[in-house]
């Protein structure tokens, strides 16, 4: 005797939109979910809709214009961004970058780091129901931003590092802001832990579901915290290490199960390395110019050059190609969310909808980066 | 009944009409406060002083607003479910009392026909996903169909565990029989499941399911807006308010504690009304400021773990109480017993999901691994 309930009943799938307008979708994702009563049997990702054409539009600009491009991509970590496309004009050029510099920008970085983090805490919170979280992060969130407005002018969208340097050094007080900044970040981040972590409706809403596995995780192509929620211990700070990263001691944390809590867990750790690595560059910081001399409008030498950073959400990649003019010949940019994104249907075989919005939370997609 | 006891009733019920709407106003502007302050806000400030105006206004531009109705709807059904869902949850206050004879109709059967009443509001709820012609609306009305249905067997099972206690289904009765002992304390197992179904019952966090506006974006109330919606906000605080003043008549003793004050000013003059009143609505609000409070606490639990948690959990526990209760009142076991029982499955329930959540699933998994040493190895 058979036990299959909907034995005799004609019974249909449900194709519902998910998005581009949907609170929970982290933009203007848009998911199709095919729906049997309340389990999504099948799932079609649509992007695009964030799509400004940032690559093509770098070849019409000069190189120091395109940093501005670079900013609006990944538009919560807008230093790191930076840092990138620097990063690989820098290497084009043959340019050696004042170590004043390298350590300012890896301040920077790991600053927004912990912004960027703080923000997928809030938000995560939001996808599973809780609705404050977000609040506990954001008031830390305001901190970091209100130092990134001392240093640079501006709260998001910096244009702050340039190609061999910096705009400018960091002002008089920063080293008493960051005295008084980064013992108020440590304890709001472990309040933020308490407050949400290990709560028992959390674990049940995140423990086990979507696990995927290292090997899996790295055929689909993921890096940054969704990867090491897996297990791989793959850091580019580390494996490649850039800038200054290679003077600080720091840890990975890496998951073993690869659900979403793992996911969730992984970041949040992250951000106590972070300050960890924050600490130390701002005890070793030598003093000394921010910019080398080089001349104004930058024009690398004919080439074509790969360059990958670890941003916030992942490895970013930055392939460069000059044609000896002041403008790129080509930008290309290999996406972090984009590319964790990939694994979305995988992940989400058997999920309920309700662990839609949460399986999708937890990959912590930019859509500014996604469709670029 | 002859024309004058119909006149005073219906006089009374426009009384408590405009009472609860006045109550749901002060509900709305203390869970915005209380929620605000829990998350290092000040909440509403800038209407009326410390934002006490803020719930009027909010009501006077939902009443101005355009009533939109989406082209596909089935305009009587749409139209008909917030009214289906209002009436049965504002005749719930027919019998509820405020006090001792503060009521407008007190009723033998009271009880039953709270209970009664109060599933009702299913049929509105799932019109409206269903009128609405909206795909996240007819699944957050079959999530509240299903929802409300599981959720309400164990509040009828312990509601009749109290009415066996009180040998009454009448409220007031049920309050006065809690003189020397509230069944808070005499069957705490009883109160603490009456107060998660009650709260699953009403769709509150952590069960805001059939609403979750990450999930459904709002469920049946998705396409409603303007005066229509403020029809289905209105019930949704009045539910609420409904659970809080059961909860404290039926387990925190009503308004039995002012009675030595009471006696002071006299049993029968109106400031012993007054006392009796604000007893009632001081329990009742704090529990409502208890829901608030896990509101701003817990993230939503999923369908399936709702569903599992209702038939696996609280239904076998409130047979269990009606079980216990049984047996109490049976052989006419002494107080402590029933207290002593209570607090042992209460106690065995708290260790067990306390163990849970210490073993391995729930334990953390991350590990740290210096990048030195990672350094070393490449």
């Amino acid at each position: 005797m058979t036990t299959d309930p909907n034995e005799g009943a004609n019974t249909l799938e449900m194709m519902i939109n998910m998005g581009p307008q949907h609170p929970s979708t982290h933009g203007v994702f848009r998911m199709v979910l095919h729906l049997d009563g309340e389990r999504v049997v099948r799932v079609e990702p649509h992007i695009g809709y964030l799509h400004r054409g940032s690559e093509k539009l770098s070849e019409g600009e000069s190189y120091a214009q395109v940093i501005t491009l670079f900013d609006r991509l990944d538009y919560v970590s807008n230093f790191n961004n930076e840092l990138v496309f620097c990063m690989a004009a820098e290497k084009l050029m043959s340019i050696d970058v004042p170590e004043r510099a390298q350590y300012i920008r890896v301040i920077l970085c790991e600053l927004n780091r912990i912004a960027s983090h703080l923000l997928y805490y809030g938000t995560y919170g939001l996808d599973t129901g809780a609705i404050t979280p977000i609040l506990y992060s954001f008031r830390e969130r305001e901190r970091i931003q209100n130092l990134f407005e001392a240093v640079s002018g501006a709260r998001m969208m910096h244009n702050f590092i340039r190609i061999g340097g910096l705009k400018q050094d960091v002002p008089e007080d920063f080293r008493e802001r960051m005295d008084r900044l980064l013992p108020q970040l440590r304890q709001g981040i472990d309040e933020c832990d308490r407050l949400l972590s290990h709560s028992e409706i959390f674990l049940a809403r995140t423990r086990g579901i979507a696990r995927i596995s290292a090997e899996d995780a790295i055929r689909w192509g993921m890096t940054g915290p969704a990867l090491r929620a897996s297990g791989v211990l793959e850091d580019v700070r580390v494996t490649e290490p850039y800038q200054v990263y290679d003077r600080f001691d720091f840890d990975i944390p890496a998951g073993t199960m690869g659900d979403c809590w793992d996911r969730y867990y992984v970041p949040l750790e992250e951000m106590r390395q972070s300050l960890r690595i924050i600490q130390q560059a701002m005890e070793q910081m030598p003093d000394g110019p921010v910019m080398t001399t080089m001349r104004r409008i930058a024009r690398p030498p004919k080439g074509e050059v790969y360059v990958q950073a670890e941003n916030p959400r992942g490895a970013i990649g930055v392939y460069l190609v000059s044609d000896g003019s002041e403008k790129p010949y080509r930008v290309k940019v290999r996406p972090p969310s984009f590319c964790n994104l990939q694994a979305l249907p995988y992940l989400m075989r058997d999920a309920y909808v309700a662990d839609a919005v949460v399986i999708l939370g937890s990959l912590d997609i930019i859509l500014g980066e996604v469709d670029r | 009944m002859n024309w004058l006891d119909l006149g005073l009733v219906v006089v009374g019920l426009g009384l408590l009409l405009g009472a609860l709407s006045a109550v749901v106003l002060s509900l709305v502007w203390l869970e915005r406060k209380f929620l605000g302050r829990l998350q290092m806000r000040l909440g509403p400030m800038v209407v009326g002083p410390y934002g006490t105006l803020q719930s009027v206004a909010d009501g006077v531009k939902l009443i101005l607003k355009e009533d939109i109705r989406p082209d596909w709807a089935d305009i009587r059904v749409f139209w008909v479910a917030p009214v289906l869902v209002f009436v049965p949850i504002f005749m719930v206050w027919l019998t509820i009392p405020f006090g001792p004879g503060l009521v407008v109709q007190s009723l033998d059967l009271g009880l039953f026909y709270v209970t009664a009443f109060l599933v009702t509001s299913i049929v509105g709820l799932v019109m409206a996903g269903w009128g609405s012609a909206n795909k996240y609306a007819v699944l957050g009305g079959l999530r509240a169909a299903g929802q409300l249905i599981s959720y309400e067997i164990p509040v009828i099972m312990v509601v009749a565990a109290v009415a066996m206690l009180a040998q009454s289904l009448n409220l007031e009765v049920i309050v006065a029989k809690q003189g020397a002992l509230p069944y808070a304390i005499l069957m705490p197992l009883g109160f603490f499941l009456f107060f998660v179904s009650g709260l699953a019952e009403v769709g509150r966090t952590p069960f805001d399911i059939y609403e979750a506006d990450s999930e459904v974006v709002g469920g049946p109330f998705v396409e409603y807006s303007g005066p229509h919606w403020a029809v289905f906000f209105l019930a949704e605080y009045i539910n609420t308010f409904a659970v809080s003043i059961l909860t404290a008549l039926l387990f925190l003793g009503g308004w039995n504690w002012s009675l030595t004050l009471r006696d002071l000013v006299g049993l029968d003059s109106l400031w012993a009304q007054a006392i009796a009143l604000a007893e009632v609505l001081i329990k009742t609000y704090a529990i409502f400021l208890v829901i608030v409070w896990i509101r701003g606490t817990f993230p939503r639990i999923r369908i399936d773990q709702l569903m599992a948690l209702g038939w696996k959990g609280l239904v076998p526990l409130s047979f269990l109480v009606v079980l216990l209760n049984g047996f109490y009142l049976f052989y006419r076991l002494p107080e402590w017993s029933l207290v002593a029982a209570n607090l042992a499955v209460l106690g065995g329930l708290f260790a067990y999901l306390y163990r849970r959540a210490q073993t391995a699933p729930s334990a953390p998994t991350i590990q740290r691994f210096p990048a030195r040493e990672l350094r070393r190895v490449r």
